[in-house]
């Protein structure tokens, strides 16, 4: 299937730094797409080309499997990350601008406000003003007016900074069922939990490049290093007798409120089957569970950044 | 032009929902007539009838001193001590003391002991009636007639016509003018700076408000620039022609209830003048003199009814137009970069300046309105709508007006390109102090 968004080599330079440095990333089709990276990565600046708030210096877009033009900009939602709504202006008319600087007519924006208002329940909100609102309320107007013109690819930045629980989770929600009925989410975010929890595929960039990308299974998958979680009843001395050159005990520990019961995380050496360890060590304790530990995306993205900050070394590092 | 066309409705929407904007638009032409209205009203009611007791040791001013509609004269033979005694009792409101020693030259002052303020106009006339009678009697003293004084003396009436290319000249006293022009000019002054700082606020507002991100998604920065910009201007137009009716008829409505008398007076003082072009100052003009205290009122109304206002209000329109969008894109520019009002201190100042010249070059034009000063002032359009206004009642040349109009508006189509390049990066800005290097570089991003 043709991807919704096709970024290519796309380098974006500002006087004195390079924001994007030639990065490529292949959005699918109703997929749900996690741009990860730390602070000053060059995310925000990546997203602001897609919406073609600026430009890039080089490289192309592909929206859609057209070169990315102003009429995109409504198939596109953005919610950024600094976000804000006219503070005297009343919700209604608020909507009705936004949704109508979209590209919706007038009584298309006022049908399909009438159906969000009603299924968030803020009908009498129409006509407040925005500052007569709790932040819990103008957040759902924010989202509300991100995804109101049906967006085919909806971008949010950082979507759950500064939304309590309670709207995060109508988001998070909300997300999963726009993308049943069709759309992509973009979704740049630190939050290493959510991305585990929503997204299908990430790219990870630091200092303005792309380091990792690919489907969250997979890169998980490529990530494992043969490391065992093993809970075992018996004495350590004869678990740590069991050990041979062909496994290495990295961690243990004893675990508590419970009688001779003790974890350990065990590497075995390429080649060497799980047969074998277990073998090993079935005669001298007794297994309570045994299994493979898959890193975290929390993990890969904490070591693939500092790995590229080693390399990278002396170059200072920029902050936005 | 139709996401251009949401974002100027949005923009006079949300003036016209704010309270003070339709409040001053309604008070202020009422506070313009208003002052204008008092100031003609107390210059014409200053006068509060003054009853004055005059104790008159010299015994040479009694029926010398004369009163008018609201000052009586009385004479009285008790000394200064008994008067002042009996004074605040009484139903007199000044005492005049003439000390003895007035007619020796001694000493020379009069005073006044009052109870009610005598007002400047009653101070003056007491003192001209005391040294006029006073040298009328030193010329009898030395043998010479004061009539014949009198008629030696001759007015001479200075009359300043303006000379044009085709030869033509017409009368053109300058007074009326150059405070008319000058007005029109610090009017032009304020204008551009309100609405020049509209736009500040508003550009300011969606950045700090963090919502313009999310409309620089659906719309490129340089419509929304623009949008604002012209739907403030629209504001602008709209609001000064209903504060320029307003005051019209405000103004007309009082200047003839307060001018009514005046006007009257005016057609008497012309047949005088005629007179006196006729026959030379073979006339007696002592039956006119007391007009002559009106002579510099009859000036202005002569001097208001010489200016052509329609081509005033044209050119104040147009250099509105222009001189505002001039300035109101380079303040939407720095509205973008900066976070807070504070921070645009920096850059507030080198725009003001320039205004600022403007309004000074118009001011010194009251003395000297056909310097090379006000000349290129009214060309360069840093300054030209300023100027420009200041100099129009003194009669400009219609190819100086266009060059001037075509420069303003060739200039703001830079000033705009300009200001959009800084406009897209700065608003988008957070957290960072800008200097007008950064400003700079910020016009080469892509």
């Amino acid at each position: 299937m043709e991807p919704i968004l096709d970024i290519r080599h796309v380098t974006k330079r500002y006087s004195n730094h390079t924001a994007v440095n030639d990065v490529s990333i292949t959005v699918p089709k109703q997929s749900i797409y996690g741009l990860l990276g730390p602070n000053g990565a060059g995310k925000t600046s990546l997203i602001r080309i897609i919406n073609q708030i600026t430009a890039p210096d080089s490289g192309e877009i592909l929206f859609n499997g057209e070169k990315l033009n102003p009429k995109h900009v409504e198939s596109i939602g953005y919610l950024p990350e600094e976000r804000g709504l006219y503070k005297k202006m009343p919700v209604g008319e608020q909507a009705m601008y936004l949704a109508r600087l979209k590209g919706l007519s007038k009584a298309d924006a006022k049908a399909r406000l009438k159906y969000w208002f009603e299924k968030f329940e803020m009908q009498t909100w129409w006509s407040k003003k925005i500052d007569e609102l709790s932040k819990g309320m103008q957040q759902k107007v924010q989202f509300i007016v991100t995804v109101l013109h049906e967006p085919k690819l909806l971008i949010l930045d950082e979507p759950f900074s500064g939304f309590d629980p309670i709207n995060a989770q109508l988001i998070r929600n909300e997300i999963l069922e726009l993308r049943k009925k069709g759309s992509t989410i973009i979704f740049s975010t630190h939050n290493m939990g959510s991305v585990e929890e929503l997204c299908d595929h990430i790219a990870l960039i630091n200092k303005s490049q792309k380091i990792l990308d690919g489907s969250v299974k997979e890169i998980r998958r490529s990530h494992k290093n043969n490391i065992y979680r093993i809970t075992f009843k018996g004495n350590m001395m004869g678990f740590t007798n069991a050990i041979w050159d062909g496994a290495k005990l990295l961690e243990s520990g004893k675990i508590e409120d419970e009688k001779d019961m003790y974890w350990a995380l065990i590497k075995i050496v390429d080649g060497v089957k799980t047969s074998r360890l277990l073998q090993e060590l079935l005669p001298l304790i007794e297994i309570v569970s045994f299994n493979e530990v898959i890193p975290s995306m929390n993990d890969i993205f904490i070591s693939h950044v500092n790995h590229q900050n080693n390399v990278a070394g002396t170059q200072s590092n920029f902050t936005e | 032009m139709g996401k251009i066309g949401l974002i100027i409705q949005r923009e006079i929407m949300a003036k016209l929902r704010s309270k003070t904007f339709i409040i001053m638009t309604f008070l202020a032409p009422v506070l313009v007539a208003g002052f204008f209205g008092v100031v003609i009203w107390m210059s014409m009611t200053d006068k509060a009838d003054q009853d004055i007791l005059v104790i008159d040791e010299t015994q040479f001013f009694k029926d010398k001193l004369s009163g008018n509609d609201y000052i009586t004269f009385s004479f009285t033979s008790k000394d200064l001590e008994k008067s002042l005694d009996g004074f605040y009792a009484s139903d007199k409101t000044c005492l005049l003391y003439i000390p003895h020693n007035l007619l020796e030259g001694a000493g020379g002052a009069v005073k006044i002991f009052y109870k009610k303020a005598p007002g400047f106009a009653v101070q003056t006339d007491i003192r001209n009636q005391v040294e006029k009678i006073l040298y009328e009697h030193k010329l009898r003293a030395n043998n010479i007639d004061p009539q014949i004084i009198h008629n030696a003396k001759q007015s001479v009436k200075l009359i300043t016509e303006k000379v044009n290319e085709k030869g033509e000249h017409a009368e053109q006293s300058t007074g009326f003018i150059s405070i008319f022009g000058f007005l029109s000019g610090a009017v032009m002054f304020m204008f551009i700076l309100l609405y020049g700082m509209m736009v500040f606020r508003s550009v300011m507002e969606e950045k700090t408000n963090r919502i313009v991100e999310i409309i620089v998604s659906s719309v490129k920065p340089f419509q929304l620039m623009l949008g604002k910009i012209i739907g403030i201007a629209i504001l602008g137009i709209g609001q000064f022609i209903t504060m320029g009716v307003l005051t019209a008829v405000l103004s007309t409505v009082l200047s003839s209830a307060l001018l009514g008398d005046v006007k009257k007076d005016l057609a008497k003082f012309q047949q005088q003048q005629d007179l006196v072009y006729k026959n030379g100052t073979n006339v007696d003009l002592e039956k006119f003199d007391k007009m002559q205290d009106k002579l510099e009122v009859f000036e202005m109304i002569k001097q208001a009814g010489n200016i052509n206002y329609l081509e005033i209000a044209i050119c104040f329109l147009l250099f509105f137009l222009g001189g505002y969008l001039f300035y109101s894109s380079i303040l939407a520019a720095i509205g973008s970069a900066v976070d807070a009002e504070a921070d645009a201190q920096q850059f507030m100042m080198p725009i003001m300046m320039p205004l600022i010249v403007g309004y000074i070059i118009s001011a010194r034009m009251m003395t000297n309105p056909e310097g090379s000063m006000a000349f290129w002032g009214s060309i360069i359009p840093f300054t030209s709508p300023i100027v420009m206004m200041a100099r129009l009642p003194f009669g400009v040349p219609t190819h100086q007006i266009v060059i001037s109009i075509t420069l303003l508006f060739a200039s703001f189509i830079g000033t705009t390109w300009l200001a959009g390049k800084i406009y897209r990066t700065g608003i988008l800005m957070y957290g960072k102090k800008v200097s007008w290097r950064e400003l700079s570089k910020w016009l080469f991003y892509k």
